[in-house]
């Protein structure tokens, strides 16, 4: 049987997907489920002066009216209610004051037998605040800024950065806008709690059942174990199910309450403030080079939006440090307080920010210069890590250029902007360097293999939509020497052993290097197994020369001698072999830079006299290591390239600043990127042999394939028509 | 069967040699699978149905608890009247549901979406924004796609709903399902039945030649049309992807609509080597 990794491998879970049968969070039909809907804030800031539910409680079907005042106030155990996720400062526990820190706040749940009754009592409630002046914008307040990390942990200046940039020759400034987006993931948030006795449980939307777990363990003051938290399937969340929403706090507290199960889904609405957002980011980049085109000095300052409350931050300007060979580099991070929800983790947090104004920003000096923006890119390779001058456990990205340029046909570029045409339509090609980190972090899992020669494997990971049923299913499949149809990989249950956040890129790393190692444990036993009785065909035979082969063990290079592990199982008087195993990533890791990279080129065509801008063509070169599953890959950069767009050329959450309110919190407003607007997306895999990361190796790549579009699509109008656009999205009324 | 070796031939049974047929369950299962009283046929069924829907053998035994707690799966049709009572504005509707007769009795503000969803335990339809802006809750209705979140419940008296439930016949998939797997034409799989049912729609709305706003001429007289990427792409811009699946959904309706294979858009770099270690280093040294 050859190796499955690197084979295209349909979805393992594509059926349940295709016939409805998956179940997502809002999904599971419990006896005698109340219905939970939310009330939320008119105001930005202040507090709720009072709150009439009389009229509401007197509605139709209605159970219970919960508010500040009458809302259990339950024992949060812990200050910071043991969510893994959450940032410095207090987080948010609603119903718990009558504090109002945000517009579209939750002032009240709604409980009714139905979800009509309970959404029209929602609206009869009334509230009176006590009005504060609110600020929901950070451009007129950049100068309240306060640096994002202490001063100890913050990057140092690498050299001296303004010195060099004062004396350099040629050198270009500029200031970058970004406005808050929003995840827009496709399933709402959605909470079924109930209590059996003193047993909770709860179905839920996350990226992480450990933490929802052990935060509602917190809130409540019951022991962790008592708490049971599942998520099968997760409509999307793109980082905006990492932390628990109120959602599931307030259903397991409404259960219990009314001693029913209780559901509560965000409406598309709500969600504007339910789970926090790109913040917004202002930034400046300063760049000094040599008339050659060598960086002398790159300083990148940043400063995004947080909430009053919590300290947010997402480490915009970092991956300046590391990406350009550049001996004087500084970057400078600080955060300022708004009267909004905390911002969250939003698909590629901080890189694809940053990196939109440090690649629009080398792109400007590129036509400074008069040197093709590529070639550029190549002058300043940086070939060790700059920042600490250790070596990159692997690095493909030159590839990644050549790869890329070859395929989308670079070197037909001009540099002039406004030089290339087709009809009436202005052309622009545009490239950047998309990068991420590639992260592991200790994971658990248990592989049991059963008498019927099926392999059950579990972790309690999730999978938002990269494949990792699929992926896990093959890395053990192939492990094991079993087919895919042959193994089963369950996820989504904090009853299973514990996986680390759904984040970051990855899952992939972590839980597949867990499986793999226990996958190997247990074939070890049974070789061990196998090798027992006078008769057996491997009494003296080691472990290195068997193999496992279509559930047959067998030794390396004789196919025609072999024992199913069904038969070893039953030779042994054993139903099953399990093995649970802890795996943590490679010490060797602390040696060597690591990341992925990648270099991704747009084709625009402009409509000038309409000011429409359209991506026709996107070529994504990714180097992340070892590709598992180039289907299911391919889908993960073409989802980046998307994302790369709606950034670049759509999305933007509106604020009424009068008013601190959110103007477009739905998706008519709110423009993701639908079908028509986007075209071509090819992928090339440069593949890197690193058994560093780990060994799998392989690197994330969620996040890696959206880093760079939208500053490539920036700079592909800029050649199309001359005009650099700096603040984000590029609209109509920007390119008129 | 010399193959065996004949040293084995003492130790081992024939039947080790085959793989078994079907999946076996195990003691654990079996004794849940009994206390939910699913025997036979539908043990295998309900098994697949677990399986598919991605639960957990720990699920299943939850499913198991809750059905002690008196019963589990929400609502049927048979609890019409439990609910009515509790409605100040019950309105009944009869509709054939993938080809069954269903009668309810609902609020008369419940659309058809909440319907198949909360009562009819047909989750298929997936609710995205309840405004008809994201096309995740479509459905057929007499043969036309229809936003189920912006379709009142009780405005389908008489009618024939489809959903993506009723799309396969049996275990075979219907065409446009097996189409979206081969070319991954979703991730997080939610707003997949919408795309799913909108794209198996517009097959007819293609051969009945209705014009779209891509339409070259839309006075000429309607005839069977073969669609190019741009309609598809138009025609199905009503369904929102969030994962960005846009390119791999237009390949999938293409291979059904023209009934040939679509290529895929990913290749691995040229060059049989990898990008190792040892050649960074060696570039490391001559740099």
């Amino acid at each position: 049987m050859a190796s499955l990794i690197g084979k295209a491998t349909r979805r393992v879970d594509g059926i349940a997907k295709v016939t409805g049968r998956a179940k997502y969070a809002a999904e599971f039909n419990l006896t005698d489920l109340a219905h939970g809907y939310l009330a939320l804030s008119a105001v930005a800031k202040g507090r709720i002066a009072s709150i009439d539910i009389s009229k509401a409680e007197k509605a139709a079907g209605v159970i219970k009216i919960f508010t500040h005042k009458n809302a259990p106030k339950l024992p949060f155990s812990d200050p910071q209610d043991k969510d893994g996720v959450a940032p410095g400062g207090k987080p948010f526990r609603a119903l718990q004051s009558d504090q109002i820190m945000f517009s579209a706040q939750p002032i009240a749940l709604v409980v009714a037998e139905t979800f009509e009754q309970a959404r029209h009592a929602a609206r009869l409630i009334e509230a009176e605040y006590e009005k504060e002046t609110s600020e929901t914008d950070i451009l007129p307040i950049l100068g309240k800024g306060v640096p994002a990390e202490p001063a100890e942990r913050a990057p140092k200046p690498r050299g001296n950065p303004e010195g060099a940039f004062r004396d350099a020759p040629v050198k270009i400034e500029a200031e970058y806008t970004i406005p808050i987006e929003h995840h827009n993931a496709m399933e709402p948030h959605a909470s079924i709690a109930f209590w059996k006795d003193d047993r909770l449980t709860v179905f839920d939307k996350t990226q992480w059942v450990y933490n929802v777990r052990n935060h509602l363990a917190s809130i409540f003051g019951i022991p962790e174990g008592k708490v049971d938290v599942i998520s099968p399937f997760v409509g999307g969340a793109f980082g905006g199910a990492l932390r628990p929403a109120a959602n599931v706090m307030l259903a397991a507290m409404a259960a219990r309450e009314i001693k029913r199960p209780v559901k509560i889904v965000y409406s598309r609405r709500q969600l504007a403030t339910a789970h926090g957002y790109r913040p917004q980011t202002w930034q400046k980049v300063r760049i000094g080079a040599d008339e050659k085109g060598k960086f002398l000095s790159i300083i990148h300052e940043a400063i995004g939006n947080t909430s009053q409350f919590e300290t947010y931050s997402e480490g915009t300007p970092g991956t300046t440090r590391s990406i350009y060979a550049c001996p004087n580099v500084q970057t400078d991070y600080k955060i300022v307080k708004t009267d909004l929800a905390t911002p969250l983790y939003m698909r590629a947090p901080g890189a694809v920010s940053g990196m939109f104004a440090l690649e629009s920003a080398i792109d400007e000096l590129a036509y400074k210069l008069k040197i093709d923006p590529l070639e550029l890119r190549l002058i300043n390779y940086a070939e060790t890590d700059p920042e600490d001058g250790k070596p990159f456990s692997s690095k493909a990205l030159r590839e990644c250029y050549s790869e890329g340029a070859e395929r989308f046909g670079w070197s037909k570029r001009k540099l002039e902007p406004r030089s290339m045409r087709d009809g009436p339509l202005l052309v622009g090609w545009g490239v950047a360097t998309g990068t991420w980190g590639a992260y592991q972090a200790p994971s658990a899992s248990r592989i049991t293999l059963k008498a019927d020669g099926t392999a059950l494997i579990q972790s309690a990971a999730s999978d938002m939509g990269p494949g990792t049923y699929t992926t896990i299913t093959m890395i053990a499949a192939d492990t094991l020497g079993l087919p895919v149809e042959k193994v089963r990989f369950e996820l989504g249950d904090s009853r299973l052993p514990e996986a680390p956040v759904h984040g970051g890129s990855m899952t992939t790393a972590s839980v597949g290097s867990s499986v793999q190692e226990a996958c190997r444990n247990v074939l070890k036993k049974m070789f061990e197994l196998a090798r027992k009785g006078d008769a057996s065909p491997f009494k003296n035979v080691p472990d290195d020369q068997l193999e496992c082969e279509n559930g047959q063990i067998r030794i390396k290079g004789k196919p025609g001698v072999g024992l199913t592990l069904t038969e070893v199982l039953r030779r042994n008087g054993l139903e099953k072999l399990e093995e649970m195993h802890n795996s943590a990533p490679n010490k060797e890791r602390d040696k060597y830079s690591i990341a992925s990279h990648g270099a991704q080129f747009v084709e625009v065509k402009v409509d000038e006299d309409l000011g429409t801008v359209r991506v026709t063509r996107i070529v994504e070169a990714t180097a992340a290591g070892r590709i598992m599953n180039p289907a299911t890959a391919h889908s993960q950069e073409m989802g980046g390239a998307v994302w790369g767009i709606g950034m670049a050329l759509t999305e933007e959450t509106e604020i009424d600043h009068r008013y601190g309110r959110m103007m477009n919190p739905n998706l008519a407003g709110y423009h993701v990127p639908a079908n028509a607007d986007v075209r071509e997306i090819e992928t090339i895999f440069v593949e890197e042999e690193d058994k560093i990361v780990n060994d799998l190796g392989v690197k994330g790549m969620g996040e890696l394939g959206m880093v760079g579009v939208p500053a490539a699509i920036a700079n592909a109008v800029f050649h199309a028509t001359g005009r650099r656009v700096r603040d984000l999205p590029i609209t109509p009324d920007k390119m008129i | 069967m010399d193959k065996r070796g004949e040293h084995l031939e003492d130790w081992m049974n024939e039947e080790d040699w085959v793989e078994p047929e079907e999946r076996r369950i195990t003691e654990d299962e079996e004794k849940l699978l009994d206390e939910l009283g699913i025997f036979g046929e539908s043990r295998r069924r309900f098994l697949g149905q677990v399986s598919a829907a991605g639960l957990s053998v720990l699920a299943l035994q939850l499913i198991a608890e809750q059905k002690a707690l008196g019963g589990v799966g929400g609502r049927g049709p048979e609890d019409a009247a439990l609910i009515a009572e509790k409605l100040e504005n019950a309105v009944k509707v009869v509709m054939q549901i993938n080809g069954d007769k269903k009668t309810l009795e609902v609020d008369s503000r419940m659309t058809l979406l909440d319907a198949l969803r909360e009562r009819l335990q047909l989750t298929g339809s997936k609710k995205g924004c309840d405004h008809g802006q994201c096309g995740a809750c479509t459905v057929i209705v007499d043969g036309r796609r229809v936003l189920s979140c912006l379709t009142l419940a009780a405005t389908c008296e008489g009618k024939n709903v489809t959903t993506i439930e009723g799309l396969a016949n049996g275990d075979e998939l219907h065409p446009m399902q097996e189409a979206f797997i081969k070319h991954d034409g979703f991730q997080c799989g939610y707003c997949t039945p919408g795309q799913i049912c909108s794209a198996v729609a517009l097959m007819v709305e293609a051969k009945n030649g209705e014009a779209s706003y891509v339409s070259e001429n839309i006075q000429a007289k309607p005839r069977a049309v073969q669609l190019s990427d741009d309609e598809i792409r138009e025609r199905m811009s009503g369904n929102l992807c969030r994962c960005g699946a846009y390119p791999n959904i237009v390949a999938a309706i293409k291979e059904v609509h023209t009934g040939k294979e679509v290529a895929q858009t990913w290749q691995f770099a040229a060059g049989d080597d990898l990008a190792s270690l040892e050649s960074l280093r060696e570039k490391d040294e001559e740099g």
